[in-house]
């Protein structure tokens, strides 16, 4: 009973123990914001799909976002020519495996796969975290390496934007070295976008969902009232 | 009751009475319906535990409703696509994107498929809170404990087929535990593969249960747990039996009919239980990660084996159990063990009928030992829940092998705690209001 007792008072402990080591920082956007995914989906047609496919999702879902079917073609189409295609990228993913010693995994359902038991929001802000903390390191092949991800295959493809991070070696912060293109604020809000497309891309529906929620949970508030007033009447007599 | 014979319906002249009275001589239409909905008597003292068999009927009704759309446009294949994704999970997100509603009729199935096992949990506890398998209605438990293990190899069988990481390895896992039994082990769990990895055949005789073996048996089951229950009567929270105080007319003095007093409270007890379920699928249908695990957002690749691979929360409690065997004993390996203490704990439910010694069913009439034994069986089974989420550790090990010890404890240990406990008279007539 009493090594019981002490096993229950250290339960709590557990969680503790199995916790992600890298602080995430919490993604600030929002799914409902439309200027900022059309931002994002300019950022993910031009910086991801050259690697990365989302081979789930069509180009016509971006229709979605606020955009006619011209501004897609003009200005996000570049591997098809169909609006009803899907946004693959062109099959050559062995060769990319040997570019990067892993093929680049499709980003479609991204936000989703990295979320965590528990908290399956936190996949964006593993995204959001990830793509801000690359950092110069000579001993990787494509001398780009990061906090979230050790040693992972992918180069810093927004560094034109973001400019080269160094890592302390004391303090292991990471401290911009080469200003980009944009400024520190400015690049976390493109980032901030960029991960709120893929959110969204993860679940094109996922506002109607919530909207059709409401819906159905105030259809069901009055049908409660009716079925308990029905309940009431039957049993009346009941005693 | 349900055994009763009814007379047939006698024609007023009508068309619809003709009709009725044509059939009625042929099938036994109004024997049927009064026997076991307007003239079959139940204690008037339900109370909140009393919902869940009716919402587990319903969920039930969901999951094969829902079951049936999905089968139209999933497919059981683990070929890789011309994207190079498995064409099975290719048509689950095919079905979430591109069929129309196809994504609300997922989220059903997959929330159906948790809310079907927390619906049969409060089932069960109520059956344990009000002795509902003592005698008369062991066979009505029986059924239900049979109900209980398809429902659970309906569950495993069904988690492949999105064939995610989470699917693929968990069914790895699992499958392989199978090898543990000795002499017949490793072709057994081939044999249920079909190959030597979980792959494409295993896939596909997976499906094939899901949608027609083991829903067929479900149904079944559910049919004769439902009739022992009318052939019986049901049980009430005072665990009293009502048919011994009967009108003149044969009538229990504190039964009513389940048609129409339960039929319209029960209807309440399903909009109550469609709001959850409906808060659940439309603002958080991954349930926080736990109905729809994170992992499985990755499609399955047998080259890559996840870090922590965890089975769904409902299994977690039993799980739990057969991580905490550690010890090889009779020179057989622990992991035989675990599968051994796996099993019992499952299938000691069934035991239950017999284990029970008390002379009165209600924990309403039990004293102390009940209710402590009862309330620190229930934090085991939570306490092993949530451990079996999580990364095996040695203070885990140790936590779950306590509660493990508890678990057994409480069926073993029954025949005896049951009898000294302190009783409380019986009243006489049902408790109500």
């Amino acid at each position: 009973m009493k090594k019981f007792l002490i096993a229950l008072l250290f339960a709590p402990m557990l969680a503790w123990a199995s916790g992600a080591a890298v602080h995430l920082d919490k993604w600030p956007g929002s799914v409902s914001d439309k200027a900022a995914l059309q931002h994002g989906a300019k950022l993910f047609v031009n910086y991801c799909m050259n690697c990365h496919g989302a081979s789930y999702v069509r180009y016509k879902n971006l229709l979605d976002l606020g955009l006619t079917e011209q501004q897609v073609k003009d200005n996000l189409m570049f591997t098809s020519d169909k609006i009803g295609a899907l946004m693959n990228i062109a099959g050559r993913s062995d060769e990319q495996k040997k570019w990067f010693g892993a093929t680049p995994p499709d980003l479609s359902i991204i936000a989703r796969a990295r979320g965590e038991a528990g908290n399956a929001g936190a996949g964006a802000d593993w995204l959001y975290t990830y793509l801000r903390s690359f950092y110069r390191d000579d001993k990787r092949p494509t001398g780009w390496n990061n906090v979230v991800f050790e040693n992972v295959g992918m180069p810093h493809v927004l560094y034109g934007l973001q400019g080269q991070q160094v890592r302390n070696h004391e303090t292991h912060a990471l401290e911009l070295a080469v200003p980009g293109e944009m400024a520190p604020a400015e690049f976390d809000k493109a980032v901030s976008d960029l991960v709120g497309f893929m959110v969204w891309m993860g679940e094109p529906q996922q506002e109607f969902r919530r909207t059709l929620g409401f819906f159905v949970l105030a259809f069901l508030a009055v049908l409660f009232v009716v079925a308990y007033a029905l309940k009431k009447e039957y049993w009346k007599d009941i005693h | 009751m349900a055994g009763g014979t009814f007379e047939k319906y006698k024609s007023d002249g009508s068309l619809g009475g003709n009709v009725l009275e044509w059939v009625d001589a042929r099938f036994p239409a109004t024997s049927m319906w009064k026997g076991h909905l307007s003239e079959y008597y139940c204690p008037k003292n339900f109370n909140f535990w009393y919902f869940f068999g009716s919402l587990a009927l319903l969920v039930l009704v969901i999951q094969i409703v829902t079951g049936i759309f999905l089968v139209m446009h999933y497919k059981p294949d683990a070929a890789l696509n011309a994207n190079g994704v498995p064409v099975a999970f290719a048509s689950v997100e095919y079905i979430m994107r591109d069929v129309a509603g196809g994504w609300l009729i997922r989220y059903m199935h997959s929330t159906g498929a948790s809310a079907f096992f927390i619906v049969v949990y409060m089932h069960m506890f109520r059956g344990l809170l009000y002795g509902s398998y003592r005698k008369p209605r062991e066979l009505t438990w029986l059924f239900g404990v049979g109900i209980f293990l398809v429902l659970m190899g309906e569950a495993f069988f069904g988690y492949l087929l999105p064939w995610g990481q989470m699917s693929y390895w968990g069914a790895q896992v699992i499958v392989n535990l199978f090898s543990a039994i000795p002499v017949i082990g490793s072709d057994l769990s081939l044999i249920i593969r079909g190959d030597f990895v979980v792959g494409d055949a295993t896939l596909n005789r997976f499906f094939s249960f899901h949608v027609i073996a083991f829903p067929l048996v479900l149904i079944g089951l559910v049919a004769a747990h439902i009739l022992a229950l009318h052939e019986t009567g049901s049980n009430n929270p005072d665990g009293i039996d009502i048919k011994e105080k009967k009108d003149e007319k044969g009538i229990p003095l504190d039964g009513i009919p389940f048609h129409p007093y339960y039929t319209v409270k029960d209807i309440v007890g399903v909009v109550v239980f469609l709001m959850v379920f409906s808060a659940v699928l439309f603002f958080a249908p991954e349930g926080g990660g736990y109905f729809l695990e994170t992992p499985n957002f990755y499609p399955a690749d047998p080259l890559k084996t996840p870090p922590h691979i965890a089975p769904v929360w409902y299994f977690t409690p039993f799980y739990s159990i057969l991580r905490a065997m550690v010890w090889n004993f009779f020179g057989l390996d622990a992991k035989f063990w675990g599968v051994v203490a796996m099993g019992a704990s499952v299938v000691i439910f069934a035991f239950l009928p017999w284990l029970d010694r008390s002379p009165v069913r209600s924990i309403r009439y039990r004293g102390p030992i009940t209710k402590v034994m009862i309330t620190i069986f229930v934090i085991c089974f939570f306490i092993l829940g949530y451990l079996g989420t999580l990364s095996p550790s040695p203070m885990g090990e140790l936590v779950s092998q306590v509660c493990t010890v508890f678990y057994f404890g409480f069926f073993l240990g029954m025949p005896w705690w049951s009898r000294m406990d302190k009783f409380k008279p019986v009243p006489e007539r049902v408790t109500f209001k």
